[in-house]
């Protein structure tokens, strides 16, 4: 079983028995989403909800609406059925409680918020979710079984 | 519409946001040596100009714990600014504030975050006083916020206000202490405009 590494602003595709995990998410969203037949999952770690409202947007998996959209291409491309795609996300935590509604301070909500808009659009399934709070998440999905595993300081495992 | 771009750092920005950094990291520096009374050795700080997908593993492994201590920077300049320190060196501080041994290791308690987050606040403001008077703007913060995770968590805070405008961010790494090295790390977070005020007061054109 390969272990593949997903980088802040990035997304991988990979088939069972191979994982896909990426480190540390903070206000950062981790958008897992597989064929739960062909077993083969896909992680994108998105950084920003909109890439519409930025001038710079040559990096396509930084954002919640482009990186959504690639990650649905790439798995396809890998041999996955669109039509029975799903999804589980998590991150999107408020790491300091800034007061006020200042940009930063609700960009995990807004990262959220913006994920679920788009799967939505797209008609894929939200299967559970581990978001908002105030700390940091390491996340792992497993093709083989739809598996979100969801890894923090000081807590226990989670599973969704 | 801001005339800066992080894209476009050429060597004489680079130069004087570098030498910004080391003033402010100096000030700082001496901040902590006067609030702690130690004798305080320090290097000549790193500026580093990284992409920002290099931020998470830039001061550890992304899943180590670190302490991160975060303002926002108000008045003629805006945007916010981010203190990382290791957590070996954030008990050896707050042992020294509280008057402790140097290798007592307990997890903090409250009163230990509350000391952290002063820390945190005298080495942030120190940093800003010293931009202040150079710039001759008027640079103030807010409260202190303090959080203890994972690194590639806190730093995507940074992260994602980087990510707003370009692909880079700007981190300055200093290294102090004489007997017990304490590595922090500064992260400076002009929002956009800033940039131009910030390099205009200082009589660099764009």
């Amino acid at each position: 079983m390969a272990t593949i590494k997903v980088g802040m602003a990035d997304l991988k595709v990979c088939k069972a028995p191979d994982m896909v995990t990426t480190l540390g998410l903070g206000s950062c969203i981790g958008i897992a989403m597989y064929d739960p037949v062909l077993k083969i999952g896909g992680l994108a770690h998105i950084m920003l909800p909109d890439s519409t409202q930025m001038r710079n947007h040559s990096n396509i998996a930084k954002f919640a609406d482009t990186g959504i959209e690639e990650l649905v291409k790439q798995i396809t491309r890998a041999g996955a059925n669109k039509r029975r795609l799903v999804a589980k996300i998590a991150g999107g935590a408020k790491m300091f409680e800034v007061s006020g509604a200042s940009a930063i301070g609700n960009v995990g909500l807004r990262n959220a918020q913006a994920s679920k808009a788009k799967l939505k659009q797209l008609g894929i399934p939200l299967l559970a979710e581990d978001t908002g709070l105030n700390y940091g998440r390491t996340v792992e999905l497993y093709p083989a079984t739809g598996e979100f595993y969801i890894k923090a300081v000081g807590k226990k495992l989670k599973i969704i | 519409m801001a005339k800066f771009s992080l894209e476009q750092v050429n060597d004489m920005y680079f130069d004087v946001l570098k030498e910004l950094g080391n003033i402010g990291a100096g000030n700082a520096t001496t901040a902590i040596s006067n609030m702690l009374n130690l004798k305080v050795d320090m290097k000549v700080p790193k500026v580093q100009f990284l992409d920002f997908q290099e931020l998470p593993t830039a001061i550890s492994a992304e899943e180590e714990t670190v302490a991160g201590i975060y303002l926002e920077v108000e008045n003629d300049i805006g945007g916010s600014m981010m203190f990382l320190l290791k957590m070996e060196s954030a008990h050896y501080l707050v042992n020294r504030l509280m008057g402790r041994p140097d290798d007592y290791m307990e997890p903090f308690n409250e009163m230990d975050l509350s000391a952290l987050k002063e820390i945190g606040n005298i080495i942030s403001g120190s940093y800003l006083s010293a931009l202040s008077t150079i710039t001759n703007l008027i640079i103030t913060a807010s409260v202190p916020y303090l959080a203890i995770d994972m690194a590639a968590a806190i730093l995507s805070v940074p992260a994602i206000q980087f990510g707003q405008y370009g692909d880079k961010a700007l981190l300055i790494a200093t290294e102090f202490g004489d007997d017990i090295t304490i590595e922090g790390f500064f992260i400076l977070m002009p929002d956009i405009d800033s940039y131009d005020k910030i390099l205009a007061s200082l009589g660099v054109a764009l």
